[in-house]
């Protein structure tokens, strides 16, 4: 129950947070890319590479288990996925590929999913870097 | 067309309401996204614990000798399709109603950017994609992008093209 309570809250400020940062960009760029809803997936993909390693670093530091795990899910599962969205994606890409735009369509589609791939692992390996400073 | 889709946002007079060109900086409408946001991701996570909720059952058995189809992120993909198509049917079903007003704008924030928005998720497709990439196997990782993305996109014309059916049928009823 108090794992659904984190989850939700994560999430609400997770999803907050990609309305107003994706509101700023809009607000910035009128060209035909989303890039506000790029954005927000590329670093909340990134932020969740790094949050996935949190376990091991906080239960090195002392942390109990049961709270780091509890903090872990609440960053992953909850900010990171209330913050970005596969949704607005993928309308984004129709949208574009139903005006005409199919490069613009691909593009989205195909450099959102490897750029957020390679930001999970670039995470991953600092949030490694950091648990290999604290063991080593 | 997908400016006019996402936007909408010349000053619309509806009653004493004015819908604001940015409501990204108005508190209240943060408020709702959020609430929307955290509807949007329990409900996500409640379908991960229920989707892995068989496996669990199951002694773990020694690595190895797992069946690779039982590593496929079932829960992550059922979310972002029925997402897609859930968003999809949405802002179609909003944008042919006509201009936005406040109400139109209230729906689209807090069922579309805050619900749907916080119920899918990129970040973990990004890293279970990347977790089958580092540790095999790596079709797995291309089966499953691949079937998000086409499943996503099929999905999402799905959406859009039921609710636009529905708005011609609405509209031919009532002209």
């Amino acid at each position: 129950m108090i794992e659904l309570l984190v989850v939700a809250v994560g999430g609400g400020l997770g999803a907050a947070a990609r309305f107003m940062v994706d509101g700023e960009i809009r607000a910035r760029h009128t060209g035909g890319f989303p890039w506000g809803t790029f954005v927000v997936n590329v670093t909340g993909s990134f932020l969740i590479g790094v949050f996935s390693t949190l376990l091991y670093t906080l239960t090195f530091l002392g942390v109990p288990g049961d709270v780091a795990l509890l903090l872990q899910l609440a960053l992953t599962v909850g900010l990171c996925g209330g913050f970005t969205t596969f949704s607005t994606a993928t309308v984004e890409s129709v949208r574009l590929a139903q005006s005409g735009r199919m490069r613009l369509a691909l593009a989205n589609s195909l450099g959102t999913l490897a750029t957020t791939v390679t930001a999970a692992g670039l995470g991953v390996a600092v949030g490694g870097v950091a648990v290999g400073g604290l063991f080593g | 067309m997908s400016d006019r889709f996402f936007h909408n946002l010349s000053d619309v007079h509806e009653g004493a309401h004015r819908v604001t060109r940015t409501p990204h900086r108005d508190w209240r409408y943060v408020g709702l996204v959020a609430l929307g946001g955290a509807c949007g991701s329990a409900a996500r996570y409640l379908l991960g614990i229920w989707a892995t909720a068989p496996l669990n059952l199951v002694p773990v058995p020694p690595t190895g000798t797992v069946p690779a189809l039982l590593l496929f992120p079932v829960s992550t993909f059922v979310v972002n399709v029925v997402g897609a198509f859930a968003l999809g049917y949405l802002l179609e079903g909003l944008s042919r109603r006509g201009r936005e007003t406040v109400r139109r704008r209230k729906i689209r924030l807090g069922i579309g950017t805050g619900v749907l928005g916080g119920f899918t998720t990129y970040s973990a497709l990004a890293l279970e994609t990347q977790h089958l990439l580092a540790q095999g196997p790596a079709w797995l990782a291309l089966l499953y992008v691949v079937l998000t993305l086409a499943g996503g996109t099929a999905a999402c014309l799905g959406g859009i093209a039921i609710a636009a059916r529905a708005e011609r049928r609405r509209k031919r009823r009532s002209p």
